[in-house]
């Protein structure tokens, strides 16, 4: 993405320019856009390779000490390090940035499921069990139900901590909203443009988990009464 | 030569370490960064959370801090701070990356005095104690295990933050995996891998140094309750 940005000369270089915003509304929205969509694809596509990792950690208890370790290990490295070790082979561009964001996500996502499958009661279990279900319809009846609140809230985090560690993408110059947090520090530390990136990155986060609370919210019924 | 021989002959030339603005000289300032980052942050937090916990109140507040600051890129917070009165330099980027480190450990200080059985507390009261006797002499004892798990949790957190400090030009470690992209991806590939290896050491072999610490600091009978802190902490916190 290619930005073209317009400085109009303004006193006191202030926080907050309504006319930045009007200038460069459509590099704005298109980093927004850019922003978005980097943060549904990679939050998608970690969901649905964590489901299966964290049935398999839940069924095979052998399985959820190594996938808990590695998940752990792979936590501590810290953002920069990955888009490093990536980077070189993967090359400059939204691959890159992709990949990191979706393999923390991943982590976030697997272990809030395994919590929230560990979470249903033995006795529930062994009652779906004893009325004749399978391994299969105990598990999409029974249990990932009752776990879809721990799930959900891993989404929720994954989501969230995503739309954050988009930004440093711009070290391969694919960060979205941060491309444009970094150029307004590039160009005279340019504060209006900074801020309006800013704001708008929190804004999305908290946009999104509205969201993702109000789709929860629609999913579990049962939990509304209480 | 593929990225990883480049990234190993890279770490076996001595001038890299030693030279001005070299691995070492880079180590340095990653390090004062992030014990003065780490350092800010608990006294800020911990005094907090503690009282916090004490009173049993602002348990709402204490989730708050988490999330929201789990929206905040640490890249707009290093970006706008220098603008502030703070200034450009150590100050701004030690102020910024305190900020992350708050989370953790003032969860974890809130939650360890909470999680004190009220038996124990009653019986302190009991015996004559005062409220500030109590937090000194009963819950801050037994939370000890949390505020370890959440030191733990902050400062492998804040060394891996202190990597971005590099986008401002802050230093740290960061810097040489920046400078690797400011040459090309093929000439660069080496030393950006070099740069990811020692960030991400260090962030592993502090973890490491702070699990044995954690274990050493709680004592025998609440040794089982290590692993549900750690859990904890790990709930308290995410994103890079």
């Amino acid at each position: 993405m290619s930005f073209h940005l317009s400085y109009r000369a303004e006193p006191g270089n202030p926080w907050f320019s309504w006319q930045y915003v009007r200038d460069n509304s459509d590099t704005i929205l298109a980093a927004l856009r850019e922003h978005a969509s980097l943060t549904a694809r990679a939050v998608l596509i970690a969901a649905v390779v964590a489901l299966p990792l964290a049935v398999a950690a839940y069924w095979f208890r052998s399985l959820s000490g190594p996938i808990l370790a590695v998940t752990g290990v792979l936590y501590t490295i810290p953002s920069l390090a990955l888009f490093a070790f990536l980077a070189p082979y993967l090359g400059i561009g939204a691959i890159t940035v992709l990949s990191v964001v979706v393999l923390y996500a991943l982590l976030v996502i697997v272990r809030n499921a395994l919590a929230g499958l560990g979470q249903v009661p033995p006795e529930i279990r062994e009652a779906a069990e004893g009325m004749g279900y399978g391994r299969w319809g105990r598990l999409f009846r029974v249990e990932l139900p009752l776990a879809l609140p721990g799930i959900l809230t891993g989404v929720r985090l994954a989501t969230v901590s995503t739309v954050a560690l988009v930004t440093v993408g711009v070290v391969v110059g694919r960060g979205g909203l941060g491309q444009l947090i970094f150029a307004g520090f590039q160009n005279n530390f340019y504060r209006a443009q900074i801020m309006t990136g800013t704001v708008l990155c929190v804004l999305l986060a908290l946009v999104l988990d509205l969201l993702l609370a109000g789709v929860g919210r629609l999913l579990t019924p049962w939990l509304r009464s209480r | 030569m593929n990225p990883i021989e480049q990234a190993v002959v890279w770490l076996n030339d001595p001038l890299n370490w030693t030279n001005p603005g070299g691995v070492l000289d880079r180590l340095g300032e990653h390090l004062s960064i992030s014990v003065a980052a780490v350092l800010l942050g608990c006294l800020v937090a911990w005094p907090l959370g503690l009282w916090l916990g004490h009173t049993g109140r602002g348990g709402g507040m204490v989730v708050l801090v988490s999330n929201v600051t789990l929206a905040i890129p640490t890249l707009a917070l290093l970006t706008i701070l220098p603008l502030t009165f703070l200034g450009f330099g150590r100050p701004a980027v030690v102020v910024a990356l305190a900020v992350f480190a708050v989370p953790p450990l003032l969860a974890n200080a809130y939650t360890g005095v909470r999680q004190v059985d009220p038996e124990a507390r009653d019986a302190a009261r009991g015996m004559g104690l005062s409220g500030g006797q109590v937090l000194r002499r009963v819950e801050l004892p037994l939370a000890v295990p949390y505020l370890a798990a959440g030191f733990r949790t902050a400062t492998v957190q804040v060394i891996a933050t202190a990597a971005l400090a590099s986008f401002v030009d802050g230093g740290g470690l960061g810097q040489i995996i920046r400078a690797g992209f400011g040459l090309d991806i093929a000439a660069g590939g080496g030393q950006i891998i070099a740069g990811g290896v020692l960030v991400a050491g260090l962030a592993i072999l502090a973890e490491l140094l702070l699990a044995v610490v954690e274990r050493q600091v709680t004592p025998g009978p609440l040794r089982p309750a290590r692993r549900r802190a750690n859990r904890r902490a790990a709930d308290a916190t995410a994103g890079g």
